[in-house]
């Protein structure tokens, strides 16, 4: 039981940093139809930005408080990222918007490649560690243990969550991210300035991302150039097992991929009699979303497109 | 006077779709007799696409029975009926944008051509004189629609109108029966019109059956030898185009309906 | 300038004698490429275009799933991989098992092709975006079991990899060994040149006879209009199935040949960055051209080695001193690459006709 209430919990922690993630794949999708491959590295620049902020001000000896580097840090992670993901698209991304329709694909893989070597080469091949700002004695829950770091991931990840959900919704800004997804044409006849727009969702993608990277690096206690990549594409499968394009969707498809992940690795050695182990824990994420996409083809809170003829 | 048997293509008995709580076909009967050009009219979501796309194997209706040259098509997929002998053509014109009009046309001889992955790297001599067919055949198709000149454009910079005319070359090309129309006159122009009446008029002529749904009451009424209006997902009259004219429930639906 | 030039190749176009006086020039120098590259660059180089010839196949193979039939396909390498582990399955000390390459070869075109109709059925449903991302589950659930199946049972001898792969036998005698034939002296990075041109010419064909067929039409109608082609009565499942068969096989063929080729093989080789590697070939050099895929195939195999070894004598000239990394310096400048190359030419460096116009079209609309 104990275990089962663990993997749960690391499920839900693992799962809120692809739902932030996926976030952002999901809005630029919904509304460009652009895989944006280089969203993952995003993750990771902020993740490193916010290490090299934290090791200055903590190396500075100014006796600032721990939390309160911890926010400038962030801060200057959000600021950098949101920099960083309006001038890609930009580059890469604005010039092909009436291009064939793998053109900007591969902008983004080249943009994703190129990022991690750059990031290679201002931080280094080699793990680095995040200052751990936040104390990660573990608390004590029902018999499963859980840090204050991961008490911190999984609510402030439900804040930004809830805070970007009024926002689509209630604001004009959200209005207009909403038409522009639905018919751009129409939006801009609208008087919807479609550039902004786009231009808008990237940023407000990126800030996820750079948020769920210090997050991420704050957990493991660790960064790495390439730590965005494979955190990136989970959060894309994320997105399209929730049904791409939604936000609730990439929400609820980011936790149940944790949830699915962790739960999955605990348990797959005793369910195949210890033929599979715990290296298999990717098989299962993937193995799922197969699954799932064959059963229904549009994710599972996408919308079901009638074939219309 | 003698009585003439009358050869019934297609028979639609009984169908009845529904999507979710809305009843788009209800006990909807209709046959269709070989060499004529039968049109099916109706106001706005009366159910003609619906009744078109049941027909056409993308919709199962939920009840009801389709009989087709004799032979069942509930439940066969979209391919299977083209191979059955009914082709379509699509109300939002769907050509394969990025290939000539010939090639368009070279696509729709798939169904009756069977070269496969060996025929087409060693290109024996059976694969040879199979391609040449294709050739021959789309070519005289897009001759008989009048686009030959156009053979090797990209079909998505024709004309309107000359796109409408390679769907129709397309479909024919998969040798129909029944040859099933989806508003082919739509945002066509008064010249345009009066050709595709020509060509449709000749296509009947040599033998191929026509289903025609429009949306001009005043084409279908002047070109059909037989109509049938739907309105609200019920058949409301069947028979020749004066006859159904005088029909009080059709003027009531469309007089009644669009001008209130 | 160009007027009289292009009006002299219509003329040789007619002249037959010309076009095979110009096949044989072409023939020739392909038949002394490796001397020359190993005599002015080095025998590395030569391995280098022998392993662009393997990425050729592959990308070719990919080019009639994603080119032809417009499926997007990002775990493509799972098939190389496949066809790799077959041969080192079958002719290495693992099992014990030598058969010969003529055996070996069909069968990894076999199994790579049932292994893409098996990845491919339960895609068939879903289209674009949702295909991509299944079909790239797929090739990691492949690495994934290739790293791990060394227990319970040992099959794939995990992580290290298999060793000792045999190469290419021919009436027992090892092609990757340094041969003498009329005095001149070839060595096994030669000869497995003129195998691997061989084959690729052979896929080019294939290729080319495909795309202009009955199902080269169907692939491209359904990469067009899926529904349309269905109404055509084009049996969609069937022809997508049979473009993932034929696109895997070719990765079959050439997984297998890597595998003789190196001698060894490990999952490493097949990580998500070599499908997106051969995507790019294919969409850069121009998707659904097949002399634009081999282009782009050569650039993206050939750059990079270019970059690995200009990167630290250029800067030694400029500065010196080695400062930046080599590695990620040629990383980051085919990424850039990339990216320049997609925003400057987006329908690739070398599409077909047909595909270049759709681009200027789209421009002219907006």
């Amino acid at each position: 039981m104990d275990i089962f209430l663990q993997q749960v919990l690391n499920g839900l922690v693992l799962g809120s940093v692809y739902a932030l993630v996926a976030l952002g794949y999901t809005m630029v999708y919904g509304i460009l139809g652009l895989i944006n491959f280089a969203h993952g590295e995003v993750v990771m620049i902020g993740a490193m930005v916010a290490l090299t902020v934290m090791n200055a001000l903590l190396g500075a000896a100014v006796g600032l408080p721990p939390s309160l580097v911890l926010a400038l840090a962030t801060a200057t992670a959000i600021a950098v990222c949101m920099a960083l993901a309006f001038s890609i698209e930009r580059v890469a991304y604005r010039p092909l918007r009436r291009a064939p329709r793998l053109a900007p694909l591969i902008t983004a893989i080249g943009m994703s490649i190129l990022l991690q070597n750059l990031a290679m080469m201002i931080w280094g091949r080699q793990y680095r560690t995040f200052p751990s700002v936040i104390p990660v004695t573990p608390h004590s829950i029902g018999g499963a243990s859980i840090t204050d770091v991961q008490i911190v991931i999984i609510v402030v990840s439900a804040a930004i969550m809830a805070g970007l959900l009024l926002l689509v919704q209630y604001t004009r800004l959200g209005r207009a991210m909403r038409a522009t997804a639905e018919n751009p044409t129409v939006a801009g006849l609208m008087g919807v300035n479609i550039n902004r727009i786009i231009s808008a969702t990237f940023v407000i993608g990126a800030a996820l991302a750079a948020v769920a990277g210090v997050l991420v690096a704050a957990n493991y206690s660790i960064a790495h150039y390439s730590m965005g990549f494979m955190l990136g594409l989970k959060a894309f499968t994320a997105a399209v097992l929730g049904g791409i394009g939604n936000l609730a969707g990439a929400m609820l498809g980011g936790l149940l991929l944790g949830l699915i992940e962790s739960i999955g690795a605990g348990y797959i050695s005793d369910v195949s009699g210890g033929f599979f182990g715990s290296h298999y824990q990717d098989v299962f994420a993937f193995l799922v979303l197969v699954l799932v996409l064959v059963f229904r083809p549009t994710g599972i809170m996408g919308e079901r497109v009638a074939e219309r003829a | 006077m003698t009585t003439v048997a009358v050869d019934k293509l297609l028979e639609v008995r009984h169908v009845e779709k529904r999507f979710g709580g809305l009843t788009a076909l209800s006990d909807v009967s209709l046959s269709i007799h070989r060499g004529e050009i039968y049109g099916l009219i109706g106001p706005n979501g009366a159910g003609k696409t619906t009744l078109f796309n049941v027909l056409t194997g993308i919709y199962r209706p939920d009840r009801g029975a389709l009989a087709f040259a004799g032979r069942n098509l509930i439940g066969l997929k979209p391919f299977r009926i083209v191979e059955a002998g009914l082709a379509r053509t699509f109300q939002n014109i769907r050509l394969f944008g990025n290939m000539t009009a010939l090639e368009n046309v070279m696509v729709g001889r798939h169904v009756r051509t069977r070269a496969g992955v060996i025929g087409a790297v060693f290109r024996g001599p059976r694969t040879c004189e199979e391609e040449d067919a294709i050739h021959k055949r789309a070519r005289e198709l897009l001759d008989y629609v009048g686009i030959a000149r156009h053979a090797n454009s990209l079909s998505k910079n024709l004309s309107y109108g000359d796109q409408r005319r390679l769907e129709i070359a397309r479909a024919l090309a998969t040798e129909p029966q029944l040859l099933a129309l989806d508003e082919p006159a739509a945002g066509m122009n008064a010249t345009e019109t009066a050709n595709l009446r020509k060509l449709l008029t000749r296509i009947r002529d040599d033998g191929v059956t026509i289903l025609l749904i429009e949306h001009d009451v005043k084409l279908v009424m002047g070109l059909c030898d037989r109509v049938a209006v739907l309105d609200y997902g019920k058949r409301i009259a069947e028979g020749p185009p004066q006859e159904v004219q005088k029909n009080p429930a059709v003027i009531q639906a469309y007089l009644g309906g669009a001008l209130p | 300038m160009i007027a009289p030039f292009a009006a002299r190749f219509k003329h040789w176009k007619r002249d037959r004698r010309a076009l095979w006086v110009g096949y044989a020039m072409i023939a020739v120098a392909l038949a002394v490429l490796p001397f020359l590259v190993d005599n002015t660059l080095g025998r590395t180089w030569v391995r280098v275009i022998d392993f662009a010839l393997i990425y050729a196949m592959l990308a070719l193979g990919l080019n009639i799933v994603v080119g032809f039939a417009g499926l997007l396909d990002l775990g493509y390498i799972a098939f190389y991989a496949v066809g790799a582990y077959t041969w080192a399955l079958l002719a290495s000390p693992q099992f014990g098992l030598h058969l010969p390459f003529w055996l070996i070869l069909p069968i990894g075109f076999v199994a790579a092709g049932f292994f893409g109709v098996l990845l491919g059925a339960p895609t068939l449903r879903l289209r674009g975006d949702y295909l991509a991302i299944v079909t790239l589950g797929f090739g990691e659930i492949v690495r994934i079991f290739l790293n791990n199946l060394d227990h319970p049972v040992n099959i794939t001898n995990g992580p290290i990899g298999i060793n000792l792969i045999d190469p290419v036998m021919i009436g027992g005698v090892s092609l990757t060994k340094t041969h003498e034939i009329l005095g001149i002296e070839f060595s096994g990075t030669h000869i497995y040149y003129y195998l691997l041109l061989l084959l690729v010419m052979a896929t080019i064909f294939v290729c080319v006879r495909l795309e202009d067929s009955r199902l080269g039409r169907a692939w491209i109608a359904i990469r067009e209009d899926e529904t349309a082609a269905q109404a055509m009565g084009i049996n969609t499942r069937n022809v997508k199935l049979l473009a993932f068969a034929m696109g895997a096989s070719f990765g079959g063929i050439a997984g297998g040949l890597f595998s003789s080729f190196q001698g060894f093989v490990s999952p490493e080789s097949f990580i998500l960055l070599e499908s997106i590697m051969v995507l790019c070939m294919v969409v850069l050099g121009g998707m659904g051209h097949v002399a634009g895929v081999v282009l782009g195939t050569f650039l993206l195999a050939v750059l990079p080695e270019v970059l690995r070894h200009g990167a630290s004598p250029v800067q030694q000239q400029l500065f010196g001193k080695v400062i930046l990394d080599p590695e990620s310096l040629r990383m980051m400048l085919f990424g850039l690459a990339l990216i320049l190359v997609m925003l400057l030419r987006p329908s690739g460096l070398w599409p077909s006709p047909i595909r270049r116009r759709e681009f200027a079209d789209a421009k002219a609309d907006s």
